[in-house]
This record gives structure tokens, sequence and C-alpha cells, in this order.
């Protein structure tokens, strides 16, 4: 949300304004937003859209489509091809993405390995929340997971992208989790509690 | 005052289509409906207006050969029409995150047969003026974006009112900023 003009800086987004005295100290603003920007290094859920020869194109919901080679899976090679049909879920990270190109992903990290990317299984539930309530989820000990996990175990998959995909042993569940999931934006940690506590009591 | 409402959409960055899309920067677009019936020229030019005010104001070269869609729908007219737009038009560019180099805000002007200068007009008063000034005006010392007038009047009346509206857009620059803290402190 900064920007360099000339000498000085340039505020371009509305928000709160933070500040990490670590390491040399970083300004940036926080703001709340739906829509998704490719950015380097970002994990996101993307949907395969097409096929197109050696590449895969995936929707991940910013201004174009996202490409994937299929070679870019953990032990994939020329014969060996991954299985992956249009409509599937992936799960992986930018290595190419800035505003004059066309977004690239890869589902293995610099090391080769695949580290939880890939092809997201069957079954489940994809959702789309804001940008802001993904970054909250994800901070180290977020309280909404941990209460959650206490009510049902499941599985759960956070894009950057605003998009998450939630497994729960059977649909009731996996409703149940989704609802709480697109209502946490809204709703204080009091609010939450309650309704934890009103589920878990059925 | 109060009654003139306008609901601002802003779809974007989003895929452009090949014949719109341009190399360098984002092609912005606005597209105004009016309360009943089609739309018409009068909104055609209001559009273009906009559209040419938001470029000033928006980064777009941050998001080349994307689409910003702006949609405003007319709920109802009471007068100030076009600043009415201005405003929806900003804070629907603040509140989806676009990244923008100053805000702006419109104030209209109406300068009656006696001289006397009333902001933001009701639509008998619109009426019964002599001409009426519309100006966008950036939050950025309050430099002047969009000028539009309607009927005659003589420059230093125009200066008079630019005055008064720079004024004035204090007060509405004192408004976003009170929404934005209130939607954040949730």
């Amino acid at each position: 949300g900064l920007r360099r003009s000339g000498a000085g800086l340039l505020v371009t987004k509305c928000g709160l304004l933070r500040h990490r005295p670590a390491g040399g100290g970083a300004y940036w603003v926080d703001s709340q937003q739906k829509r998704y920007v490719p950015v380097k290094g970002d994990h996101v859920i993307g949907i395969v859209t097409a096929k197109a020869g050696d590449v895969f194109r995936l929707d991940v919901g910013g201004s174009e489509p996202a490409s994937l080679s299929y070679l870019a899976f953990e032990g994939a090679t020329k014969r060996n091809r991954p299985n992956v049909q249009v409509g599937d879920l992936v799960y992986g990270q930018f290595v190419v993405a800035n505003k004059d190109m066309e977004p690239e992903m890869v589902c293995i990290d610099s090391s080769g390995k695949s580290s939880g990317m890939g092809i997201i299984g069957q079954d489940g539930f994809l959702f789309k929340v804001s940008l802001g309530l993904i970054r909250k989820l994800l901070a180290p000990k977020c309280e909404i997971i941990q209460e959650l996990s206490q009510l049902y175990p499941f599985e759960l998959v956070l894009g950057m992208n605003g998009r998450i995909w939630v497994k729960a042993k059977t649909v009731q569940q996996t409703l149940i989790i989704v609802n709480i999931l697109e209502a946490c934006e809204y709703m204080t940690a009091q609010q939450r509690k309650q309704a934890l506590a009103k589920l878990s009591g059925n | 005052p109060g009654d003139t409402s306008v609901l601002a959409g802003l779809y974007g960055p989003a895929e452009a289509k090949v014949s719109k899309e341009l190399p360098d920067r984002a092609a912005l677009e606005v597209l105004l409906r009016p309360k009943v019936g089609l739309p018409g020229v009068m909104e055609r030019s209001r559009e273009q207006l906009l559209r040419q005010t938001c470029e000033a104001v928006v980064l777009g070269v941050l998001h080349p050969r994307t689409a910003i869609t702006l949609v405003l729908q007319v709920l109802s007219d009471a007068g100030s029409l076009l600043s009415c737009c201005l405003n929806a038009a900003c804070m629907a560019l603040l509140d989806a995150g676009l990244p923008l180099t100053a805000l702006f805000c419109g104030v209209t002007c109406a300068l009656q047969p006696d001289g006397t200068i009333l902001l933001d007009p009701t639509a008998r008063q619109e009426q019964e003026a002599r001409a009426i000034l519309t100006f966008a005006i950036a939050s950025s010392e309050r430099k002047v974006l969009m000028a539009n007038t309607k009927g005659s009047c003589s420059v230093e009346e125009m200066q008079q009112c630019l005055a008064a509206a720079q004024r004035a857009a204090d007060t509405v620059f004192q408004f976003y900023r009170d929404s934005v803290r209130r939607r954040y402190s949730k």
C-alpha cells in the first residue's frame, strides 16, 4: 500500500498503517480487499480450466489465468505425467508474478519437494472469503482454527487468493465449518465462542 | 439535503477484451444507469467525465492489460447528481483497495440570479439558478481535477465558487475518513 514517488512516499491504499521494528523496520498498509492480485511466492488454490499441450491453465481469481507446467510436480517426468483433469483443484505457489507477464505457478518448492502442494483430493468444499480473513487465519496461533479443531477433525487448505478448501467426515460437518469460517469475518471473538459453544452442545 | 443517492459497484482488475486492453495501463470503464429509462446522451457524457476524473487518480500502470469497471445506479435524484456520483465513485475505489494517487470529492455550486452562491443545491434551487458549477477536488492540496459548468457566469464568480467548493471539500474528506475508520475498527 505504500509506494515511492520522487523523494517521498505515496500512500496508495486505505487501511491501517503498521510498523515492524525488527530487521531495519518495515512499514506497510493493512487493507481489506476481496480481489486478488498475483504476487510471487504466494501459495494459492487454482482451478484447472484448460489443458493446452504441456501446460495447464489455472484460474486463480486474478485478472489472468496462470500457467502450470506438467513437469512442475514432484516426481514428474516426461513419461510419468501427473493425472490432472479440467476442474481439478491445485495448490501451488507463484514463481513468476508481475504486472507485465502472465503468472506462472509450480507445485514444487526450490528443493524439488512438494511440501504439501499439488492436486487437492476429491470431495471437500471450496469457497471464497476476503483476503483479510485469510491473513488472520494464517497467523501463527490462530484461535479460530484451534477452536474449530476442537469441534470436529477436518482438513483445511488456505489459498492467499481468498479461497479455502475444507473437508470433514460428513457433508454436514463440512458445511458447518464453511459457514463458521465465512461468518468469522464479521463476528467478534465473543460471538464466535458463543456460536461454537452452541454447536458443540448439539 | 441528503435525498440524492447513488449505488456504486466496482469490478476489477479483471481480464479485458483484446479490443479494449491498453498495453501499459488499466482500461477504466464507467457505466451510469439512471433511475428510470434507458441511458441517454446525458448519462454518456457524465460517464466520460467520471472516467477521465478517475483515470487521473487511479494508478493504472500497476495493472496493465486489465479492465476496471465502475457501475453506478441512481437510486434517487434530488439535485447535485454529478457530485453525488463523484463521491460514490471515490468511495468505491477506496473500498475496493485499488491503488490511488489521491482521493477526490465532488461539490456542486449554484449561482443564483442575485449573485449568492449555494452549495449542494436541491433540484428546485438548480432550476432557479443562473449557473451550476460542479468541481471534482483532489485531496492533495485541494487541486481541481474536473470542472463542469451549466449556464453562464463571470470569471470572478467562478473563482469564488471554486474557493467555496474547496472549503466544502474538507467536510466531505472528513466523512470519508470517518467511514473508513468505522470499517477498520470492527
